[in-house]
């Protein structure tokens, strides 16, 4: 399947410039939009959002990517396989274990909320991959009731909880891009810049694993060594950007196929770049027509969860054809 | 001498009915008034363990007519779209017409559930290579779109603790007068057991049962019917049980087979007594508040899920 924009000799920079013009131009639109001159105000309120939803656009679209191409298909997501409710699980376990207010600095919950998060999928992923390597659809089915049993899991615990404490507790459960932290907003820039990079860095070795793990293997690729640091990686760009702003499902499934759709070429120095720009398109354009449009200021990630839903039965029901 | 459909059923169904008693006597004692009081016993605890006893029987029995029709051994009302499509239903009709009867919601909900189950099935029958793992797969993101639908509009009109009500069972509230409904379900599982011999030959596929004589057409439609009431009545009246549907028949299957008259009243029975022993569970983990059974069984339930998922010998699957 090829589009009509990668037919003829359009070369990947070119599209690269295109979406990259694209979201300049939104980004500008988001910071000026009906801002009736008050820029005193508007301008950092409006900036650290933006920076948000790009630090998201491009982690949740890297971590796609990477973990597509581990798993060699093109449906699995970390989200779908169970991370967004593992995040509230552990969210709500902290809570019951050491009140709204346990851990004291927020900045060391957060470092603590990424580090179990990023323990715990690696574990789960690795053990699930290794066991199930040959069966894609088991692999994603038991991703999928993992979730249905962390998120029971979570209502369990939310139980014991007293009613203050839920409804702290409730505002982690949905992605909100109106009340970052700047001082964490920081710390999750270079969090997930320097996952970014080494990502990037991975683009040849990625390329090769892209053809099967025994060509992979053949061509000199130390297997192990490179799946673990993928899904280390992984681990952290979603830990973070889920700790950030809350859990985004179905962005990353959408945003990576589009990529994928986009580039007239397979090489992940450029998929990845791209996926970013469609995932920042994605978010600043969606929160600036929710917000302007329909000022509606928190429901973006439902209208991605039921799009990417969509896309998902899609690519499902075409797989199947 | 018993008859030969009920050979090697009768001794496994004297012990579920043993235990079946065993746990709706737990059921009536539990809680935190006191028993001998006759207005907790016969306004509220009596209803409760009847609800429970109900809903377990017809949730369980909705999801192995479900996997017949389906052919597929993971689908459930909770995998097919089902649920979240008679919640949706049950949404709208109460915002478009909140003062209206319950039985007329329970309609809108029911006729919501049957149009996401036709989906569900005509979007497995557009996908000729379905393996036994994408069906339930497809039927989970197909309540996803639908629930997210539901969340949105939820959301927009200040109901998402409506929402939440249909969305996680909970027999707390259940007083004598407010769960007659279920009876509804009762009724349409004696008769599913009516139509047992022609919904185990549908599940043979639609070929083999026009070669057997059957209307398939028609039977399938019985069903799914059947299974849209009973999953609607229970979700107006205590909100969705996931998975119940889905291990209890499994579990049965193990033992007793795939001839539905002969597994049906084991699987109602079985549905009944997992119920009522997640909903005891719930309610005495954190004496005197409690669990809402929606909650337990989904931990319960799931874990199940995934044990079958994961077993090795995948003989039954």
């Amino acid at each position: 399947m090829r589009s009509p924009l990668t037919q003829g000799r359009v070369s990947p920079a070119s599209v690269l410039a295109l979406l990259a013009l694209a979201t300049l131009g939104l980004a500008i639109a988001f910071m000026t939009v009906g801002a009736n001159g008050r820029w005193g105000f508007v301008l950092p309120f409006r900036g650290t959002k933006l920076a948000s939803l790009l630090l998201v656009a491009g982690a949740v679209a890297t971590a796609t990517v990477l973990f597509q191409t581990v798993s060699g298909n093109r449906i699995l997501t970390p989200a779908i396989m169970g991370f967004d409710e593992l995040y509230r699980l552990i969210q709500t376990g902290i809570v019951v274990a050491a009140g709204t207010g346990g851990l004291g600095d927020p900045r060391l919950r957060f470092l603590a909320e990424t580090g179990a998060m990023v323990l715990f999928a690696l574990l789960l992923y690795r053990w699930l991959l290794n066991r199930n390597g040959g069966n894609l659809h088991r692999l994603l089915l038991v991703g999928v009731v993992c979730g249905v049993l962390f998120r029971s899991l979570s209502q369990f615990l939310q139980r014991l909880l007293d009613p203050n404490q839920f409804v702290v507790l409730q505002s982690s459960y949905f992605a909100n891009f109106n009340a970052v932290r700047p001082d964490l907003l920081m710390l999750a820039a270079l969090g997930l810049v320097a996952a970014g990079v080494a990502a990037w860095r991975l683009s040849g070795r990625l390329d090769v694993l892209l053809l099967g793990r025994d060509e992979a293997v053949a061509l000199g690729i130390d297997y192990r060594k490179t799946l673990t640091l993928v899904l280390v990686l992984v681990a952290i760009l979603v830990s973070v950007s889920t700790a950030l702003v809350g859990p985004v499902t179905f962005l990353g499934l959408l945003v990576a196929n589009l990529a994928y759709r986009m580039m007239p070429s397979y090489r992940h120095a450029v998929v990845l770049p791209a996926a970013a720009l469609v995932a920042a398109i994605t978010l600043v354009g969606g929160q600036l027509v929710l917000e302007r449009v329909f000022s509606l200021n928190a429901a973006l990630s439902i209208v991605i969860e039921f799009l990417g839903g969509l896309t998902l039965l899609v690519l499902l029901a075409r797989r199947a054809q | 001498m018993a008859p030969p459909s009920l050979r090697g059923v009768l001794p496994v169904g004297l012990v579920l009915g043993l235990a079946l008693l065993v746990l709706a006597a737990a059921s009536l004692l539990v809680g935190v008034g006191d028993v001998g009081a006759p207005d907790i016993l016969l306004a509220s605890r009596v209803p409760r363990t009847l609800a429970l006893v109900l809903a377990g029987a017809g949730m369980a029995v909705a999801g192995v007519i479900m996997q017949l029709v389906a052919q597929n051994r993971f689908v459930e009302p909770s995998t097919a779209g089902t649920a979240e499509s008679a919640t949706l239903g049950m949404l709208l009709v109460t915002l478009l017409a909140p003062d209206a009867p319950v039985m007329v919601k329970m309609l809108a909900a029911t006729a919501s559930a049957l149009a996401g189950t036709i989906l569900f099935l005509r979007v497995l029958r557009a996908m000729p290579l379905r393996d036994r793992l994408t069906v339930p797969l497809v039927g989970i993101m197909l309540g996803g779109v639908v629930g997210s639908a539901s969340t949105f509009i939820a959301y927009r009109t200040d109901m998402l603790q409506f929402l939440g009500t249909w969305q996680a069972g909970d027999f707390s509230t259940v007083l004598r007068g407010r769960y007659e409904l279920l009876w509804l379900a009762a009724i349409l599982t004696l008769v599913a057991y009516g139509l047992a011999d022609r919904i185990t030959i549908a599940g043979l596929g639609r070929d083999a049962a026009i070669n057997l004589g059957l209307d398939h057409r028609r039977t399938v439609a019985g069903a799914v019917a059947i299974v849209a009431t009973i999953t609607a009545v229970t979700i107006a009246t205590v909100g969705a049980i996931p998975f119940l549907g889905l291990v209890v028949p499994n579990l049965v299957a193990m033992a007793a087979g795939d001839n539905l008259r002969r597994s049906l009243p084991l699987v109602a029975a079985s549905g009944a007594g997992l119920l009522l022993l997640c909903d005891v569970l719930g309610r005495v983990v954190r004496y005197p508040y409690e669990i809402p059974v929606g909650t337990v069984m989904g931990v319960v339930g799931s874990a199940l899920f995934l044990v079958l998922l994961l077993r090795r010998d995948s003989r039954h699957a």
